[in-house]
């Protein structure tokens, strides 16, 4: 589909600060790719290099400066030398300036489609804005900002940024950090920007989805408070899982070594014979449904005729309490509320709602049908998500709840009831609080460590690896882990190590002699 | 017969399947259960019990609807386990010991022990009426005579319990009685003896693997008293008296709910080593306390011999057309070439993590966000059983988490869905009626970056309205008269589940009318229309929208999509074309065929039926309807 097209060109630091970083720089971007030639081969994209020792772009042969910025691969058709250039960066020898190549790339995509192309236009700039930009070509820094913002909204180019932080430990200016995120912050208030920080490799791989789908809506309609209110909404899944890949199954029989040959499969029914033996059925087939060990023998056509059937609507019941939703109880991935795009008054019907669901602690539970002809009907809780960013609209989340039937209320020995034994002793209890407290992945000075939005799923990660190598050798072993997606499944032994003697202090409260950071 | 077997549909794709199954429920062991009920006349007796329930009631009238409402359940979620009821203190007797004072109801050709049925669900149900007169109830353990009823039951039970191995099959006896002192008008020796023998069967069917279950029912004003008989037989200590009794709920009006409770068989799903360092690992039992119940899916028959059909899955190779084993090689088509793996080597690409679940850190509260949420959570409780001082650290760490306000982080290597996890600690809950949230820990599955979705960003205005102070306001003024006081999730049951099943007991009872059931998840029509919510709700209303509202809503009528539009027109085409032609006579005499596709279509379309399938289904379809 059109709208899903998309073309993409990558700005990426190569300059010194950055070459620390270079190898998860590789990974995510060689993954995109991977994923491009696999899902969505028609795709394009394009390689900006700056920071590197040789310049080569067109606008340093048509006006000059613009050094040291590299256009290593044009605008092309995704294939496998574009992921060969990204999975082999240049370590280069100079500062790159990061101002320098959104220029650049911009005015690759408007040369390249003009305002005619059905797909996204967007700029993956990965640096960590570092390095001083340099003086300009004529006007202030400011006004060449505005224009290339202003060039950049008018041909549909989105731009996303991710700047590494605090990862090198190298002593970069503050001067010039303050100035370059005022430059960033300024292009992302103008355009259709993002930019995200990132304060450790993992982050930077999670930052970057991998998978841009364009997700469709799951309803549009009425969010209806009552008869006499009905506010127009549209609801999207805001967490749906990405499943790791189903392969297709294939016969490796001698017979046809060269050609991969396809596996049919093929199911029948069987009937248990008198003497026990399974034996193919004869017979027409029926259905029924199973009551204790009795069959209700009723087609689904007739039992379709009878089962319930709820209208589409989403309906409100209420607001309640947020104490008297438990957060245990949702029940499936996420849905989204939106309020209807350029509906200014729902807008601000559902910003009002949020806010003061917000304010007074509440949560509404809702009634939805989303789907005509839908089997069931869904109860869920709304809960407010308000945002600090102007270009961000209020909106809810949504989640399913329980039936009564789907609980099972088994009795559980009180804590307090337990005997003398099994409660810690007042000395323990410290030592366990000591523990939770210094073992902090929370933010503090520095940001959220594992935040589930920064976070990748190592095994597709893991998958996307071992296929390429199987590329190039069939008979390749599946590789480790990388260093970055081991912390997403053990801890970090340098962290481990800071705090080694709250833990050993744990260990001897609970009696356990020895530990070891490495297992 | 024309049966619509949709591959798909029908074979869903096994990974899948194992994967939602074990959300859902794993297959555990069956479970075999005696229920022994105690039907002496002192279990009759109808006590009070408080000023809100009017109604008297009796110990035997709370034990046998809380027996009902369990089989109930038991039929439609836990069918192949089985079940036998049985009184004693009865005057008739009925067992294949012979034995005085037992009586094992059962209806028709099932046996003693087995899957309830509905007739059996449905007979029960009818018995406390005609108890008096078919069964009847006297004191079986009598000064003067040497007869044993609780010992007698227990033999009973215990013989028809052995069926089945112990090693498959979950064995217990639900023992239900108000007499904490069974031998108590026997004196001297023969009290001791009778002690003796009935405790020495109790143990011995202990010690076959069967566990005896002890249901205490107090009066109003006097507490049951374990130690008089009942802690010996079913081995409790001392210390064990209070905690058992404590666990109970002495008082009347809770009981029925205790009772419930009490009966379902907490099922584990799983041991896990839970890893807090290296060195230090707790074990840790997982229980499902909230899975999606679904309707029971439909199973294949034979439509000549009505019997269950399995199922059978085969594998031909597309080129010989030879059967085959299940292949073990998997491929994926990738710049043109096909890249092979073998089942090994992608399971072993999802082996990421050593432990079972590992501790990576703590996180404020807040860290979790409302969408921070895949699927439902599991719960998790200690177990001492192979791993000595699992619950004292896991008690240590749950105080800590619940008093700084912090969750973990934790990573679940699971073989098949390794995946990231919150565990959040959960305080006990209790009310008047008993536990609503046990203590222990909730386990999360937190998504990954590539399962979470941008939508907010995609916004094209800029900047974004926002709602004002004062429409802020009128909101809040409107959520105090909106306001579920008190509710809880409990209070709502699942509408589709309650009409299936409805309408499978009728038919499986051979009820000529199908029930009625009611919608209870509906709004509140009444409340809603109160004057003081309808004016809470127009000034908020004024507020957003002004006087423009009534006018964008009769407009938003007219404003149909151009989808809708054109699916409205090609509607009333369809139902014009449909006219030209006589279906009726066409169908007759076999000429359908000679239609096209777009032709069927104009009948379907105007018929408002499914345009979808083959030109096949279509005129089957046509057909079809034209029969009725």
């Amino acid at each position: 589909m059109a709208r899903n097209r998309e073309a993409l060109v990558w700005l990426l630091d190569v300059g010194p600060s950055v070459h620390h970083l270079l190898p998860e720089v590789e990974h995510v971007c060689s993954m995109i790719v991977q994923n491009k030639l696999l899902h969505k081969e028609n795709d394009e994209v394009g390689v900006v290099l700056f920071g590197t020792e040789e310049t080569e772009n067109e606008d340093a042969k048509e006006v000059g400066g613009y050094e040291h910025v590299f256009v290593s691969h044009s605008i092309q058709v995704v294939n496998g030398d574009v992921l060969e250039t990204l999975q082999h960066l240049p370590r280069g020898p100079v500062s790159g300036d990061f101002l320098d190549a959104i220029v650049v790339g911009t005015s690759m995509l408007i040369k390249k489609f003009g305002p005619l192309y059905p797909g996204r236009k967007k700029l993956y700039l990965i640096t960590d804005a570092s390095s001083p930009i340099k003086g300009s070509h004529g006007g202030s820094q400011e006004e060449q900002v505005k224009n290339l913002a202003a060039a950049m909204s008018s041909s549909g180019i989105k731009l996303e940024s991710i700047v590494a932080r605090g990862i090198s430990g190298s002593d970069a200016d503050e001067m010039v950090i303050v100035k370059n995120d005022r430059i960033l912050n300024l292009l992302s208030r103008i355009t259709c920007a993002k930019m995200t920080y990132v304060e450790s490799p993992t982050s930077l791989l999670g930052a970057i989805r991998i998978r841009d789908k364009f997700p469709g809506t799951i309803f549009r309609g009425d969010l209806e408070i009552s008869s006499q209110l009905k506010i127009k909404v549209r609801v999207y899944k805001k967490t749906l899982e990405e499943k790791f890949p189903t392969l297709k199954r294939f016969c490796d029989e001698a017979s046809h070594p060269d050609e991969l040959c396809g596996v049919k499969v093929k199911h029948q029914f069987k009937s248990f014979g008198d003497d026990g033996q399974i034996v193919p059925s004869s017979h027409e087939v029926t259905n029924g449904y199973l009551y204790g060990p009795q069959v209700v023998d009723i087609s689904s056509s007739q039992m379709n005729a009878v089962k319930f059937k709820p209208e589409k609507g989403v309906k409100l019941l209420g607001f309640t309490d947020s104490s008297n939703i438990m957060r245990h109880h949702y029940m499936t991935d996420v849905r989204l509320f939106i309020a209807e795009p350029g509906d200014t008054e729902a807008t601000i019907a559902i910003s009002a709602l949020a806010r003061a669901m917000k304010r007074m602690n509440k949560v509404a539970i809702l009634r939805c049908v989303w789907r005509k002809g839908q089997a069931n009907v869904v109860i869920g809780v709304l809960t407010p998500n308000v945002s600090d960013d102007d270009n961000m609209p209020d909106s809810f989340y949504f989640n399913a709840l329980p039936f009564f039937e789907d609980l099972r209320e088994f009795k559980f020995l009180s804590f307090c009831n337990l005997s003398a034994s099994l409660q810690p002793s007042e000395e323990q209890q410290r030592a366990a609080d000591e523990l939770v407290e210094v073992l902090d992945l929370g933010p503090s000075d520095h940001q959220e460590e594992l935040a589930p939005d920064f976070t990748p799923n190592p095994v597709l990660q893991r998958y996307y690896d071992f296929l390429q190598l199987k590329v190039k050798n069939p008979d390749a072993a599946v590789p480790p882990l990388s260093g970055a997606l081991r912390r997403i499944t053990e801890p970090d032994p340098e962290f481990l190590s800071r705090i080694e003697a709250i833990i050993e202090a744990f260990m001897r409260k609970f009696g356990v002699r020895e530990w070891h950071i490495h297992g | 017969m024309d049966m619509e077997l949709d591959p798909d549909e029908v074979f869903r794709d096994d990974e899948d399947d194992a994967e939602a199954e074990y959300f859902r429920e794993r297959a555990s062991t069956k479970e075999l259960a005696v229920y022994l009920i105690d039907a002496s006349p002192k279990m009759f007796l109808t006590h009070s019990p408080s000023e809100k329930h009017m109604k008297d009631e009796s110990h035997f009238h709370i034990t046998m609807s809380c027996i009902l409402s369990s089989l109930k359940t038991q039929i439609i979620s836990r069918s192949y386990d089985e079940v036998a009821i049985c009184f004693f203190n009865t005057r008739e007797k009925k067992n294949l010991q012979d034995l005085n004072g037992v009586f094992v109801f059962n209806v028709g050709d099932r046996e003693s022990l087995d899957r309830p049925t509905a007739k059996f669900i449905k007979e029960l149900s009818q018995l406390e009426e005609k108890f008096a007169k078919e069964i009847g109830s006297q004191y079986g353990i009598v000064a003067g005579s040497r007869e044993n009823s609780l010992y007698n039951a227990l033999w009973v039970a215990q013989a028809l319990l052995r069926k089945g191995s112990a090693r498959t099959a979950d064995k217990r006896i639900l023992l239900f009685t108000n007499e904490d002192d069974p031998f108590g008008n026997i004196k001297g020796a023969t009290k001791t003896d009778m002690t003796r023998t009935t405790q020495q069967r109790a143990k011995d069917a202990q010690d076959l693997g069967i566990s005896i279950e002890l249901f205490p029912l107090s009066e109003p004003h006097k507490e049951f008293d374990l130690s008089r008989f009942y802690a010996d037989m079913i081995g409790i200590d001392d210390d064990g008296i209070a905690e058992f009794m404590s666990a109970i709920g002495a008082k009347f009006e809770d009981m029925e709910y205790e009772l419930k409770r009490r009966m379902i068989k907490k099922r584990i799903v799983k041991t896990l080593t839970f890893t807090i360092a290296n060195g230090l690992a707790i074990e840790v039992n997982t229980y499902a306390l909230v899975r999606p119940t679904v309707p029971g899916s439909t199973v294949w028959l034979d439509s000549v011999t009505n019997q269950p059909l399995k199922i059978e899955r085969s594998f031909i190779c597309a080129d010989t057309g030879a059967l085959m084993e299940e292949p073990t090689k998997r491929f994926q088509t990738y710049q043109n070439m096909n890249v092979k793996f073998s089942v090994e080597e992608l399971s072993e690409i999802k082996r990421v993590s050593t432990a079972q679940l590992r501790l990576l850190g703590f996180k404020p509260l807040n860290c979790l966000k409302d969408y921070h949420n895949l699927r439902p959570s599991t719960f998790i409780f200690p177990t001492d059983e192979e791993v000595l001082g699992s619950t004292l650290i896991f008690v240590a760490l749950h105080r800590s988490m619940l008093r700084l306000n912090r969750f973990a982080v934790a990573f679940y290597g699971n073989p098949s869905h390794p995946q990231l996890v919150a565990i959040v600690a959960q305080d006990e809950v209790k009310v008047a009626g008993g536990q609503v949230e046990p203590p222990g820990m909730h386990i999360i599955y937190l998504p990954y970056a590539d399962d979470i979705r941008p939508i907010e960003e995609m916004s094209p205005e800029n900047p974004v309205p926002r709602a004002s102070d004062e429409q802020i306001d009128k909101a809040a003024a409107l959520m105090k008269r909106i306001d579920l006081k008190g509710f809880s999730i409990t209070q709502l049951s699942n509408p589709a589940l309650q009409r299936h099943y409805a309408v499978l007991q009728a038919l499986a009872l051979e009820e000529d009318e199908l029930p009625e059931t009611k919608d209870k998840t509906l709004p509140d029509e009444e409340g809603m229309s109160r004057p003081t919510v309808v004016n809470a709700i127009d000034q908020f209303k004024h507020s957003v929208y002004g006087d423009q509202y009534e006018a964008r809503s009769s407009a938003g009528d007219d404003n149909m999509s151009e989808a809708s539009k054109k699916r409205k027109a090609s509607a009333g085409n369809a139902v014009k074309e449909c006219e030209n032609y006589n279906w009726a006579e066409m169908a007759e005499s076999g000429k359908l065929t000679t239609l096209t596709v777009v032709e069927l279509k104009y009948y379907l379309t105007a018929h408002n039926l499914p345009v979808s399938g083959k030109k096949e289904d279509l005129i089957s379809r046509i057909k079809m309807h034209l029969r009725k």
